[in-house]
This record gives structure tokens, C-alpha cells and sequence, in this order.
């Protein structure tokens, strides 16, 4: 990482990275006796990818949680865009710009491929029962412009021929493609990814490596991400917290985290002796 | 052949979220309006009226009120019957205190002082799920029952506890009372059926349907992207509401005509309509009309054959019916658990492909 100041900093391919958009200090979260995050601080800055990664059970997903409002830090504090997060519910954060996906799919089985993205503009869709049961004036309006928005994410993530199916007969890896089209439809200001590849084939890691990149790029989202694929997290992420039981243990860029002794033993094993 | 989306261009997101995409639907459901509104009328005597058209049409409503609450929302609710009563005493009391005012607006308030009453039951939704929230929506159904049984109040201290319908009029013509032409219930039934169908069907193909139905499909996953449970599931409680109390106050008003709470509000009600809704399938709106009228039919279907055609005893045929609804209805169940509008739904996609399925 080079020149990094309070403004951001400049990548490796050139791209301008923004100031700090969220930032965690000193998050402790326990279920009980088990601490499962602790002491853990680290920020995530305007336009970048932010991978997490860790062993299995190293708290990765309880961050996610964490950010998206599920579960509610016992100590420490989220910053987001410059002010102290109050303890909010899940639908509150969403409201506020921070969408996510996960890890095992949770796209709503019932409804079209359609319905499911447009869902994903809740944010952005305001009109009152009242207006929607006659289906005219602001609710008619909403739904077509709307629509406009969710047709260019569909077309952007190649769905368009799967657009009026229902989702429980698609195949793993485009569910997992419209449940990153119900994120993006939300325009947030963050996406989290919890592990957006898992139980992929390389072919179909390769489509969704391509997909992530291009959102960052052409959108300009900021993005953290959960990945076990090393290979994957290495290409992909501007900069990498590593975590072990709990504990935040390397953070970087790919090539420092690389380097970084603790990590490696973290997942190669160290030798008791 | 005619069935076809081929050809059958959208230029426009409008277009193509109609309610009725496929040209030939529209043009079906045109010629059903017309037929409804324009021929019945003038061919129905007072038996269909009462046998057929009023319990279908006020069955309807009543079953898409519920399919909102059970098919697109999840939330399974047995006080429906409760709910039914509600519409019902609400519609009693205002026509007996406002006199001069249309029982088109009776109507459609009773509807939502129903919401308001079930908005109150729904708020149990919000801690539990599934079979415990029919069991807390049991306690509606009892409660409301035995409340309109028990407080003067509700039936204007009347002598049988019963409330009956006083006459009254839309344009000078008497919808309720025993002066009723039967075209006239049937038309007054009817605008309410098509109302509460289009408006049922706008919620659902918009923003509210798509809140609803990401509760029911996963909660969790609905409250992360933004869905705010509590407003969607009370929202949800409060629609369902007002169709069911509209229905309620129609089958009293217009229907019955005089009602004893526990007879005609009961729990079979809640039952009856909970059935119509399964069977006709969950979340549909056409599923709603479909299973109202299959358990509205058939009886009296089996009924004219049994008594009518092969001249059996009345109460040996009653029974018989029983016996036959209920075989019927697990047979359907078995053979198509998504129901009568997925038999529908599987029978457009097969017609789309007439005659050339390859």
C-alpha cells in the first residue's frame, strides 16, 4: 500500500480510494462465555474492497452481523460515515445504505427473479397503501422507474432470460447471482459478501471475481467481502483483515498480509514444541 | 392456440406488469365482467341468489382477506369467523345509528373498524410464528364471539340476541331487509367482490405484496434488506382485516339478513374460509375465488344431484355430502398441494405450448 493519508489513498491499478466510510473500534461481541469477536478494530474506505478472511470459526460472519445490525456488540462502537452508530435493527441499517448477501443463500423462494431485485429497492420505493391499492399516481410512477433501475442491474449480471421465473427453480450459482442483484438494486453505500463463492466451480468463481470487480468499478460501491478462496481474496481486495478465534491478527494489503508470520501460522499451523 | 404470448409485444414496464399480461386472459376477463354485471343479473332467481351467487361472492372476499394474511404474508390465523363478526356488528351498529347515511359507506367502514380489530390480534404476529400464532388468533375467534354474545351493547339489548338488518336503500333500491330484489344483493355483492379483487391485486404485484411475501418466504432475510416486520406484518393484518370485515358485514346485511353471533360466526367460519383458501391455493387472488367457489358449489352441486337427480332422502344426501366434500378435498390435496390455481397455472403453461409441446 502506498501514500496512505486521512483522504485515502491510491491503488496499484490506479484506482482513487476515498476516506473512511465505516470504521469498528474496538468491537467485543460474546454469546455468553464464548467471545466471539474480540477487541477487534479496523475501517473500511469509500471504493475499495475490504476482504475479511480467517480460518473457519474465526468470527468473520458475527462481523457481518455485527455491521448489518443483527447481532449488537457487547463493547466498542461502528462509526459510519462520520458519526457513532446508535444500536439499530436490521431494517434500520438497511435503510441507511449497507446491504449484504449470504452465505447460504437467502433470496425469497417464492417470488420471481423480478420480484426478488425489486424488493431489494425498498429504500428507494415510497408510496402508501393507499395510492399502491388503486395502483395509480406515486405508486405507479415508483414502480416503473424503479423497474428502469432493476432492469440495468439485471442486465448488468446477465439474468435477463430468468427474469419472470420463480427463484426456487434456478440452479446454485444464479441464485447466488440475483441475491447479488437484490444487494446492488439497493444502491448501497456498502456491500457486504458473505462468502459470495462458496461452493462454486472455478468457472463460475471466475464469472462472480468479474461481476464483483465490475461493480466496484462501474458503480463505485464500496464492498466487504468474506472469501476462503485465497487466490480469490489475493486478486480481488485493496486491503485484508485477518482474523483467528476472534481476534484480528493481520491487516494490510494482500501482499503485507501475505508476509505476515501470525497469519501463516494461523493457517498453516505452528509447530508445539 | 389462442393462448399465446408470441407476437403480444410490451413496449412498456406498465405493460408488462398488468395484472393480465397474455391478451387472451385480459379479453377473459373482460367477457366475465361484462356477463357478470350485464347478463346474470337479468337471468338469476332468488334461489341461485341465495343458494349460489351471495355466498360465492361474499366467500370470495372473505378468502382473499384471508390469503393475504395466509398466503402472501404467512401468518396463519384461525379468528377468522371472529373477524367475520366484527364486519358484521359494526354494519349493524352504524346502519341502526346513521340511518341516512348510504350502507355503501357502512359497509366499507365496518371493513375497517375489522382492520383496526385485527390489527390488535395481529401484534402477537410479531413474537410468535406458525402454529402458535394460530392458536393466539384461536383466542380472537373465541373472544369476539363470546363478546358479541355477551355485551348488550353489540345487539342493542334485543331479547333473542340476535341483530337483524333493517331495510335500507342504494339509489331507492332496498339492498338489505326482506323487500330485496335478488338482482339487487347480487349487483350490491358483486361491486364490492370486484372492488376488493383489483384492489387486492394491485397490493400484491406491488411494493406491499413484495414485503409480505419476503416475510413469509424468510423473515430474517426480509428485515436485512430493509423490510420493517412489524409495519409489513400489521399492515398485512390490517388488509386482511378489511376484506374479511366486509365480508362479514355483507353476509349479515345482505345475506342472512339476521345473524346469532355464534351460529354463523363460529369456528366452522374460520375453518370453512381457511379451507377455501388452501384449496383454491395460496397466494392467488384467482385461487381465492376458485376455492370459494368449489366449497360453495360442490354441496349444492351434490345436493341437486343426490336429492334432485336420484331422488334420495334428504338427510341421508346431507350427510353423504359431507362424506364426499371431504374425500374430495384430500384427493386434491394430494394430487395438487399448491392448489386449484396451480392446477390453473400448469394448465395455461401446457396451452401456451398447444399443440406442439416440443
Amino acid at each position: 500500500m502506498n501514500d496512505m493519508t486521512p483522504d485515502g489513498y491510491t491503488t496499484e491499478d490506479g484506482r482513487k480510494i476515498g476516506a473512511v466510510v465505516m470504521e469498528m473500534r474496538n468491537i467485543t461481541l460474546r454469546f455468553g462465555g464464548v467471545v466471539a469477536i474480540q477487541d477487534i478494530s479496523f475501517d473500511i474506505r469509500e471504493g475499495e474492497i475490504r476482504a475479511i478472511i480467517g480460518p473457519n470459526g474465526a468470527g468473520k460472519s458475527s462481523m457481518l452481523n455485527v455491521i448489518s445490525g443483527f447481532y449488537h456488540p457487547q463493547e466498542g462502537e461502528v462509526w459510519y460515515k462520520g458519526a457513532k452508530r446508535p444500536t439499530m435493527k436490521p431494517y434500520e441499517v438497511a435503510q441507511q445504505g449497507i446491504a449484504r448477501t449470504f452465505q447460504n443463500i437467502a433470496l425469497f423462494e417464492g417470488m420471481t427473479v423480478l420480484d426478488n431485485v425489486m424488493t431489494g429497492r425498498i429504500r428507494q420505493m415510497s408510496a402508501g397503501l393507499l395510492s399502491q391499492a388503486i395502483w395509480k399516481g406515486k405508486a405507479e410512477r415508483e414502480e416503473v422507474e424503479n423497474r428502469e433501475v432493476v432492469e440495468k442491474i439485471i442486465d448488468f449480471l446477465e439474468i435477463q432470460h430468468i427474469r419472470k421465473t420463480p427463484v426456487g427453480r434456478l440452479p446454485y450459482g444464479l441464485k447466488k447471482r440475483v441475491e447479488l442483484a437484490r444487494a446492488l438494486a439497493a444502491e448501497p453505500s456498502i456491500l457486504l459478501l458473505d462468502e459470495p463463492m462458496a461452493g462454486m466451480n472455478v468457472e463460475e468463481k471466475e464469472d462472480m471475481s468479474r461481476f464483483i470487480l465490475d461493480v466496484n468499478d462501474e458503480f463505485g460501491t464500496t464492498i466487504a467481502l468474506i472469501e476462503h478462496d485465497m487466490g480469490v481474496v489475493m486478486d480481488l481486495s485493496d486491503r485484508v483483515v485477518v482474523m483467528d478465534y476472534g481476534k484480528k491478527i493481520g491487516d494490510g494489503s494482500p501482499d503485507e498480509v501475505r508476509q505476515n508470520q501470525a497469519v501463516i501460522d494461523a493457517y498453516l499451523g505452528v509447530a508445539h514444541d | 392456440m389462442f393462448y399465446r404470448e408470441a407476437g403480444d409485444f410490451k413496449t412498456s414496464y406498465t405493460d408488462d406488469s398488468q395484472t393480465f399480461p397474455i391478451k387472451f386472459d385480459r379479453y377473459r376477463y373482460y367477457v366475465v365482467l361484462v356477463l357478470a354485471f350485464a347478463v346474470v343479473p337479468f337471468v338469476i332467481n332468488d334461489y341461485w341468489v341465495n343458494a349460489v351467487f351471495l355466498p360465492f361472492l361474499i366467500y370470495s372476499i372473505a378468502a382473499i382477506g384471508l390469503n393475504i394474511l395466509v398466503g402472501y404474508c404467512g401468518q396463519v390465523s384461525l379468528g377468522t369467523g371472529g373477524f367475520m363478526a366484527v364486519g358484521a356488528y359494526a354494519v349493524y351498529k352504524l346502519m341502526v345509528a346513521f340511518p341516512e347515511v348510504s350502507i355503501f359507506f357502512h359497509v366499507i367502514l365496518a371493513g375497517g373498524i375489522t382492520a383496526g380489530v385485527c390489527v390488535l390480534f395481529g401484534l402477537p404476529s410479531l413474537r410468535i410464528k406458525g402454529f402458535y400464532l394460530a392458536v393466539a388468533t384461536l383466542a380472537a375467534q373465541f373472544f369476539l364471539v363470546w363478546i358479541f354474545n355477551r355485551v348488550g351493547w353489540f345487539y342493542n339489548y334485543s331479547a333473542s340476541g340476535q341483530i337483524n338488518a333493517p331495510e335500507r336503500t342504494v339509489f331507492g333500491v332496498p339492498v338489505t331487509g326482506a323487500e330485496t330484489a335478488p338482482w339487487a344483493a347480487y349487483i350490491f355483492c358483486l361491486v364490492f367482490v370486484v372492488a376488493s379483487a383489483i384492489i387486492a391485486r394491485n397490493l400484491t404485484r406491488g411494493m406491499a405484496g413484495r414485503k409480505w411475501m419476503a416475510i413469509r418466504d424468510m423473515d430474517i432475510a426480509a428485515e436485512i434488506i430493509g423490510v420493517n416486520p412489524l409495519k409489513a406484518k400489521l399492515s398485512a393484518f390490517a388488509v386482511s382485516g378489511f376484506f374479511v370485515g366486509l365480508s362479514g358485514a355483507l353476509f349479515f346485511a345482505v345475506y342472512l339478513g339476521a345473524v346469532e353471533v355464534g351460529e354463523a360466526f363460529g369456528i366452522n367460519k374460520s375453518f370453512l374460509v381457511l379451507f377455501m383458501v388452501i384449496i383454491g391455493g395460496l397466494g392467488s387472488i384467482f385461487g381465492s375465488f376458485a376455492g370459494a367457489a368449489f366449497l360453495v358449489l360442490l354441496p349444492v352441486l351434490l345436493k341437486n344431484t343426490l336429492v334432485g337427480g336420484l331422488g334420495w332422502p334428504t338427510d341421508l344426501a346431507a350427510h353423504l355430502e359431507f362424506m364426499i366434500v371431504g374425500g374430495l378435498i384430500i384427493i386434491f390435496l394430494i394430487a395438487e398441494p399448491h392448489g386449484l390455481a396451480q392446477l390453473w397455472r400448469v394448465a395455461k403453461e401446457k396451452l401456451r405450448l398447444w399443440p406442439f409441446p416440443h
